[in-house]
Parts: C-alpha cells; structure tokens; sequence
C-alpha cells in the first residue's frame, strides 16, 4: 500500500510506472513531459487540466493517477498524427479560438470527446458540453465555430 | 498536491463493510473523488485511508421493474444521463443529471456520493425526495432502506451509519398521468436554487395535490405543504401563485455567493411557479 505499479497506456504508448497513490492524474502527465495539460483553477471549474480517461473527459487536477491502471489516456500531445495536425486543432488556428491559448488543450480534449459522442452536434450540444471550460480570453463564440467546423471537416474526411 | 494517504480497492460490499468497521474514523469511502479530493485538497478533510468502491461489481448496475428503478451506488452523473431504461422510465430525472455540474464532473461524480456529502447545493436530493427515493444502505447488521429526505440530515450530514455504505438509490416510477418536472437557477458552479413538482393535471385541474420539493437554497431540500391545492385550478395564475406564496414559506434560505436570503426566497416563488406551469403544460 502507499505506492503501487500500474500499467499506464497514454496517447498510445505503453509503460509501467510506479506512484504513490495521493498521485494526482496531472503530476503523473506533466512528469511525463506532457506538459501541455495545464492546471489552473485546481478545483473542477476551469477544464484546463481535461484529459480522456477511458474515452470520458476528466479533470486531471482531481483524478487520482491510479484511476489510469490499465485505461487508455489521451492528452492534447496524443491528438496530431506527427506533424498533422488533428481538425480541431487546424480549426482552432482557423477561426483564432485562443488568444493566450492556456485554456486550449483542455477546450481540445474536451472537444475531442465531444465530437466522439456526437459527431454532428449543433450549436446548443457544444454549448452544453463546453461550459464546463473556462476561456477568459476568446468570448468563446470562435471556439463554437472551431468545434463545429471540425465536426464539419471530420466527416467530410475519407 | 495531497497529503499522503493509501487507497483500498475492495470488490465486494462484505468487504466495503469490513473495512468501514477496521478504520473507523480514519477512512472514508472514495467514489468518483469530485467532492472528497477537492476537500482534501483544500485542506478541510483529511483521511489517511479511502476505501474505493468503484470494483465491486453489484454498484455498477442500473436496473428497472415495472415500478421502479434502481441505481447503483457507483452509476456516475453520465451514466444516468445516457441510460436507455432511465430515459425511457424517467426522462426528467435524465435531463436533472445532464444538467449536474460540468461534463468532467458528470463523468466521474457518482449519484451516491453527490447524496452521501450533503452538499446543500445540488440538485438530485430534491427530485429524489418528491418521487419518494430512498437510498440502500448495507452495514454490518444487514441491509436498511432510508427515504432520502430522511437521508440527508443537515448540511454535509447524512443517517449514513460509521459501518455502512449506500449500495443502491430505489426510486418508485410514478403512474403514466403523473408529471414530473424540475427547473433550477444557477450562477456559479451548482444550482442558486432548484424546484421539482411532480403531479397530474387533468381537464385544467390537479387530481390530488401536487408535490413540490425545493432544492439549493436551504440547509435540506424543504417539500411544500401543498395539500390545499388539491383540486385547484392548475392553470389559474393565482393557484400557481398561492403555491409559490407557500414555497417561500416552507424555505428558510442561506445567504452565500449565489445570493442573500430575500434573493433565494423570490427565486423561489418564481421559479415554483414555473415549475408548477410547466405541469401543467405538459398536461395539455
Ligand atoms: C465543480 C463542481 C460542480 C458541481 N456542480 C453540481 C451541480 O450543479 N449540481 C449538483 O447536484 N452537484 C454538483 N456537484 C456535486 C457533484 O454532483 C458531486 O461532486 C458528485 O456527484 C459526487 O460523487 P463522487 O462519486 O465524486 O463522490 P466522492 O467525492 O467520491 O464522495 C463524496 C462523498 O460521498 C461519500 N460516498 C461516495 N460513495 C459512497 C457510497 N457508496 N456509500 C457511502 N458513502 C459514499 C464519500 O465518502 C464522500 O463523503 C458539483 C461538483 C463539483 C466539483
Ligand atoms: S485545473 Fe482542473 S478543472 Fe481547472
Ligand atoms: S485563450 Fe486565453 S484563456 Fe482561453
């Protein structure tokens, strides 16, 4: 007890790693070298710090690293296909959906999962789902269009 | 960061209740963590063990009869929300959960331990209550059914006994002519204030009286004495308003950030008399 072996699968990789089980999510990423999971409000609120855990977005400031055990992770590294950039991503850029972008990949991973669940949501759907995720620069309705355009683009693509 | 602490993973309630019975007072069980890591992270709770629920198998399950459905204690926000047989059965209580904090909290925060903390700020206790829920508990004596206005004590405290753990939410389906409707107002992060009704409006008028349930404004869900309704005129602006005039009565709110007390008791009239309209309404 206190500290334990898991099997950790993040962005397609694999590896064994051993932590201590207060290990929170995001200090198990960043240490990593993952370090475009941010963390910011701390509590739940801002979406900053979201990864997939299992294919649902979780805030990684408040999600145990054991939860991880042998479940797929994605962070916002494990989204471009090497130099590709992924739609969300190339949406983003498109419509200027960030400004000082510390908000961004979790807006991504979130949107991510968004579009997994409901690949032709509408306008009210990306609300609903993104209003756990805090911009305080954008306004927000860039990232809308970003979301929606993406969905667009995604099922336009072969 | 958190202080250090060890994580227990049972996989049987027998197990759960052994555990709750070895540490005492020093462990607390840990579910989806939303509210019990955000404690301990701030500092206000501290345990050096969490007895993780989440690998007993029984939990996990959501399952109905004719009349009723059954929550297991580790079905999560999003579970709910997205359950065919709780959409089908119950589909206002799927929209309260799609609407319970943010989609990362819906994902992980289970239904069990949003009742079992008692946070007077949400949103479930007070539907929950106006179907006549009770939550399941199993301790070292056995199996107990408590209603869940029974449940929830205070604010932050529940009947919850040191040796047991809920396993289960039982929730009666109301019969096909009942309404059941619930709107909340909210500016931060949980709902300012939340009211749900439930009842049958027919040719205009309720068969019986409504029942009424207001939420988040007060230490506990308070339900509105509304037996005076019975029979009423649903959509007579003045019988929607006599029951807003005893919603405000029957609520002694907090004052917080989401509002001082003279606030939260309009926002109950207003938003009773929504709710109230919205019975009638369906109704129609
Ligand atoms: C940012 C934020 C916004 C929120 N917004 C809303 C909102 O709008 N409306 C709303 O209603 N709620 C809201 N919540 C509360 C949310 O619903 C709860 O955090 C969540 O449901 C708790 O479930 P959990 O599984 O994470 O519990 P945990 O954090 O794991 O546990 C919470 C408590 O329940 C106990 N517990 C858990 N499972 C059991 C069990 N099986 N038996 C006995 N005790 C148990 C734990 O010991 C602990 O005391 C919000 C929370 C956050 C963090
Ligand atoms: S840093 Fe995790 S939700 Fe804000
Ligand atoms: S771009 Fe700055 S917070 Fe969103």
């Amino acid at each position: 007890m206190g500290s334990r072996e898991i099997h950790l699968r993040v962005n397609g990789g694999e590896r064994r790693v051993v932590i201590e089980d207060q290990t929170l999510l995001i200090e198990l990423v960043r240490s990593l070298g993952l370090v475009g999971t941010k963390l910011s409000c701390d509590s739940q609120v801002c979406g900053a710090c979201t990864v997939l855990l299992d294919g649902r977005p979780v805030s990684s400031c408040t999600t145990l690293a054991i939860e991880a055990d042998d479940k797929p992770v994605v962070t916002i590294e494990g989204l471009a296909d090497g130099a590709k950039l992924h739609p969300l991503q190339e949406a983003f850029i498109e419509r200027f959906a960030f400004q000082c972008g510390y908000c961004t990949p979790g807006m991504i991973v979130s949107a991510k999962a968004l579009l997994d669940a409901y690949p032709e949501p509408d306008v009210a759907t990306v609300r609903h789902w993104m209003d756990g995720n805090i911009c305080r620069c954008t306004g927000y309705q860039t990232i809308v269009e970003a979301v929606l355009d993406a969905a667009e683009q995604m099922r336009g693509a072969p | 960061m958190l202080r250090r602490f060890d994580v227990h993973r049972v996989t049987s309630i027998a197990e759960a209740v052994d555990a709750r019975q070895r540490f005492g007072e020093d462990a607390a069980i840990y579910a989806g963590g939303t509210e019990l890591l955000l404690a301990m992270k701030m500092g206000v709770a501290r345990w050096p063990h969490l007895i993780d629920v989440k690998a007993i198998p029984a939990l996990g399950r959501i399952t109905a009869t004719n009349d009723a459905l059954r929550i297991g204690a580790t079905a999560t926000h999003w579970d709910i929300e997205r359950n065919a047989l709780v959409g089908g059965a119950l589909p206002a209580l799927a929209r309260l959960e799609a609407n319970v904090a943010n989609v990362r909290v819906r994902a992980a925060g289970t239904l069990a331990g949003n009742l079992a903390f008692g946070e007077p700020h949400a949103d479930p206790p007070s539907m929950l209550i106006a179907l006549g829920a009770r939550v399941v508990l199993e301790g070292k004596s056995g199996t107990r059914s408590v209603a869940v206005h029974e449940f929830i004590t205070g604010m932050y405290q529940t009947a919850l006994a040191g040796d047991e753990i809920i396993v289960a939410i039982d929730i009666p389906l109301p019969a096909k002519d009942v309404r059941v409707a619930y709107v909340k107002f909210q500016i931060l992060e949980r709902p300012s204030v939340g009211v749900a009704a439930l009842g049958t409006v027919r040719d205009g008028r309720f068969v019986g009286a409504p029942t009424v349930v207001v939420g988040a404004v007060d230490e506990v869900a308070r339900a509105v004495p509304t037996a005076q309704f019975a029979g009423a005129d649903a959509r007579d602006a003045r019988t929607l308003d006599a029951i807003a005039e005893a919603a405000r009565a029957a609520v002694e709110p907090t004052a917080d950030l989401a509002g001082s007390v003279e606030f939260k008791r309009h926002l109950v009239g207003v938003f009773t008399q929504r709710v109230c309209a919205t019975l009638a309404a369906q109704a129609s």
